[in-house]
């Protein structure tokens, strides 16, 4: 077996300049190993994931209607949506965990009718609220996993790569939330997989354990390996995913890359205003009537306008309001993210983080 | 990485794991090694061999009671009529013997009554003899307390198809249980884990415990009440073995759908507790009449008991125990193969 596993020295040589994960990070390195060589039965070779009419209902309701996806090759693909959206069983369908009610799933161009014990091979998967046992260390934890595995890196590498050394002989009762997350990610890699499931893999992590976390998957991504995750942080998918589909109600409403999906609110920039408690109420109608401004949006007591030039808008509507005598508690501007985008096509947040 | 090893690795690994949370849960320890010698220990000595109690009966004459005290085994009072009466209605005495009119003897007691039956003859006897009856042919008694026919050496093997089957079906229940919950399990098979392999697991671990278990009671048995081993070691282990793995099969059969540990533990309850009733683990299952016998031989617990006491107290080798031997591999089989047809994985 010729290693894929990049040995330790090159730590000392890749020295990075990041300022938010260590450099520890480094130590096992994917940059030798590249997009993994094709195999027999690859008919689409750039597709890694496709699925097609993909439709799954539970005691009549219905957690997936008719979705398609297609996931290519050393992309990482985010899917977006609220609690209830239909993203895990999705994903658990495509991980071989759960029977579609029908429709058509292709992981790397084998099925899971034919193919299952190749596939649990080729693929990582990291699912949702998984509890390790209590009592198993970190060590005797990744052990477990690599032993299933016919190649990856060793159990120590694997720590490594998660930053985890510090925890190796601790038990999985006195981990962190984001210590098991990342122990949960060390056992999805064990098997040095082509395609990466990560179902919410951040969900109730401090911002310092989800960048430590972005910092691996991006490292596994560079490799040209494939990532599918799933979350409901709008900034995460901004982050780490080439490519998003916001589902809703168990079926895709909008995909594309986070950038395009942006621009097409065809909005420079997003401005929130919060008028003062004793002030009088803001006429939303008027505003939209000023140059520049694409639309205008009222919630939760702040008021949203999508603006072409925050410079030639900006004094417009502060005049407006002066008309209107509105007093003003806040007033906030910043490049329109996947957040507005979801607001603007299903009139909610997605989560309040 | 030879291919035994891939295929290796993996079983040790799970055993591993299995091992590492049995020891590291102290309580556990406290089950399996001590509490089983406890109970025989406590059972031992109720069940002590002592001698038989005299039995209480009641003369209405001192002659009477004269004539009865001449019979060891007889406790005898004397008391005036109406208190005999009563002493012998609220149990106080088993048997009043009276003097009748025409200078016989009268005895008032409950046939249904073994104790009572057994004081008539005796008091019978002493009247007879008090009237000069003398005993045809001179007999004497040698009393016999041997090892292998006392309570203790009847429960010990009792206890160890107990403890083994108790330990597999609880301990293989409440772990698969508790990792379904926890999601574990599905997050083990979307791992390239043979699934039979995880089931595998158990079957090791559940052989390696019973060792500890089954030499705890019988090394307790046999050192501190000198319980027999009179049959081969070979065919105990075998019995044992062959406990431990039916058990452990019907564990997994029993933890096959279950989803809360709630569940789990109800079945295993309605499973198990008829099988301590039935199987003759403290008495002889020989108590349930006749048409219940075939089935109750059937049962895992039956044929693991009825092995090790043959095997323990009359000397039995693997032959002697075949048909045993054979219900216990028939429940391997089946309960190991259903489990794997059923079980849910998610």
């Amino acid at each position: 077996m010729t290693s894929r596993i990049a040995h330790v020295e090159a730590a000392s040589q890749s020295r990075r300049v990041c300022p938010h994960a260590p450099d520890r990070a480094a130590e096992f390195d994917w940059r030798g190993i590249g997009p993994q060589e094709l195999r027999v039965g690859e008919d689409i070779p750039n597709i890694a994931l496709s699925v097609k009419s993909l439709r799954k209902t539970y005691n009549e309701v219905v957690a997936v209607k008719a979705l398609d996806v297609d996931v290519r090759k050393g992309e990482c693909f985010g899917l977006l949506g609220p609690n209830g959206a239909g993203k895990t069983t999705t994903v658990e369908i495509c991980e071989g965990l759960t029977e579609p009610d029908s429709g058509e799933v292709v992981v790397l161009g084998m099925t899971w009718a034919s193919d299952a014990g190749e596939l649990r091979h080729r693929l990582g998967v990291q699912i949702q609220e998984t509890q390790f046992a209590d009592k198993l260390s970190v060590i005797e934890t990744v052990r477990l996993f690599r032993s299933f595995c016919r190649k990856g890196p060793q159990p120590d590498e694997l720590i490594a790569l998660v930053q985890l050394e510090q925890k190796r002989n601790a038990w999985v009762r006195t981990l962190s939330g984001g210590q098991r997350q990342r122990l949960a990610l060390a056992c999805a890699l064990a098997g040095d997989p082509d395609l990466l499931f990560l179902d919410e893999p951040t969900t109730g992590l401090d911002p310092q354990s989800r960048r430590h976390l972005w910092e691996v998957v991006m490292q596994f991504k560079r490799a040209g390996r494939t990532i599918v995750l799933t979350t409901h942080y709008m900034s995460e998918a901004e982050e780490l995913c080439d490519r998003v589909a916001i589902m809703d109600g168990g079926a895709i409403i909008a995909s594309g890359a986070p950038r395009d999906l942006t621009a097409s609110l065809r909005a420079g920039h997003i401005l929130e205003l919060t008028a003062a408690r004793d002030s009088v109420s803001v006429d939303c109608t008027r505003l939209e009537g000023i140059a520049g401004v694409s639309s205008v949006r009222e919630d939760d007591g702040k008021i949203r306008l999508q603006v072409q030039e925050l410079h030639a808008s900006l004094p417009l509507v502060l005049d407006e309001l002066t008309r209107q005598r509105v007093a003003l508690s806040n007033l906030e501007t910043h490049s329109p993210t996947l957040e507005d985008f979801y607001v603007a096509l299903t009139g909610r947040h997605l989560r309040d983080d | 990485m030879t291919r035994l090893a891939e295929i290796l690795e993996p079983l040790v690994q799970l055993t591993l794991v299995r091992f590492r949370e049995f020891y590291r849960e102290p309580e556990s320890i406290f089950w399996v090694l001590i509490f089983p010698p406890l109970l025989a220990a406590g059972l031992g000595l109720a069940f002590r061999d002592v001698p038989p109690a005299a039995l209480k009966v009641a003369a209405a004459t001192p002659a009477l009671a004269d004539a009865l005290r001449g019979e060891e085994l007889l406790e005898v009072r004397m008391l005036p009529a109406a208190d005999a009466e009563t002493a012998l209605r609220n149990g106080k005495v088993v048997l009043v013997a009276e003097r009748r009119p025409d200078g016989g003897v009268l005895y008032r007691y409950d046939a249904t009554n073994a104790d009572a039956r057994e004081a008539r003859m005796m008091a019978d006897r002493a009247v007879q003899r008090a009237g000069g009856q003398v005993d045809p042919i001179a007999t004497s008694d040698q009393l016999v307390v041997e090892p292998g026919s006392r309570y203790i050496d009847f429960l010990v093997p009792g206890l160890v198809g107990m403890t083994l089957m108790t330990s597999a079906v609880w301990g293989v229940g409440y772990t698969i249980v508790d990792a379904r919950r926890r999601h574990l399990l599905k997050r083990l098979v979307a791992a390239p884990m043979p699934r039979s392999t995880f089931l595998m697991s158990f079957l090791v671990y559940r052989l390696a415990m019973m060792v500890i278990e089954a030499g705890a009671i019988l090394a307790f048995g046999v050192i501190a009440f000198g319980v027999p081993l009179r049959g081969s070691f070979a065919a105990l282990c075998l019995s044992c073995m062959m406990t431990t793995l039916a058990c452990t099969a019907l564990g997994l059969l029993i933890a096959a759908r279950a989803r809360t540990t709630e569940a789990v533990t109800g079945l295993t309850n309605f499973i198990v507790m008829p099988m301590w009733i039935m199987s003759g683990v403290f008495f002889s299952a020989q108590r349930f009449p006749e048409w219940l016998q075939p089935a109750i031989k059937l049962l895992p617990l039956s044929a693991s008991i009825d092995a090790l006491r043959a095997n323990m107290l009359e000397g039995a080798g693997a032959a002697q125990i075949l048909p045993e031997l054979a219900i216990l591999a028939a429940w391997v089989v089946t309960c190991f193969l259903v489990a794997l047809r059923i079980f849910r994985w998610r």
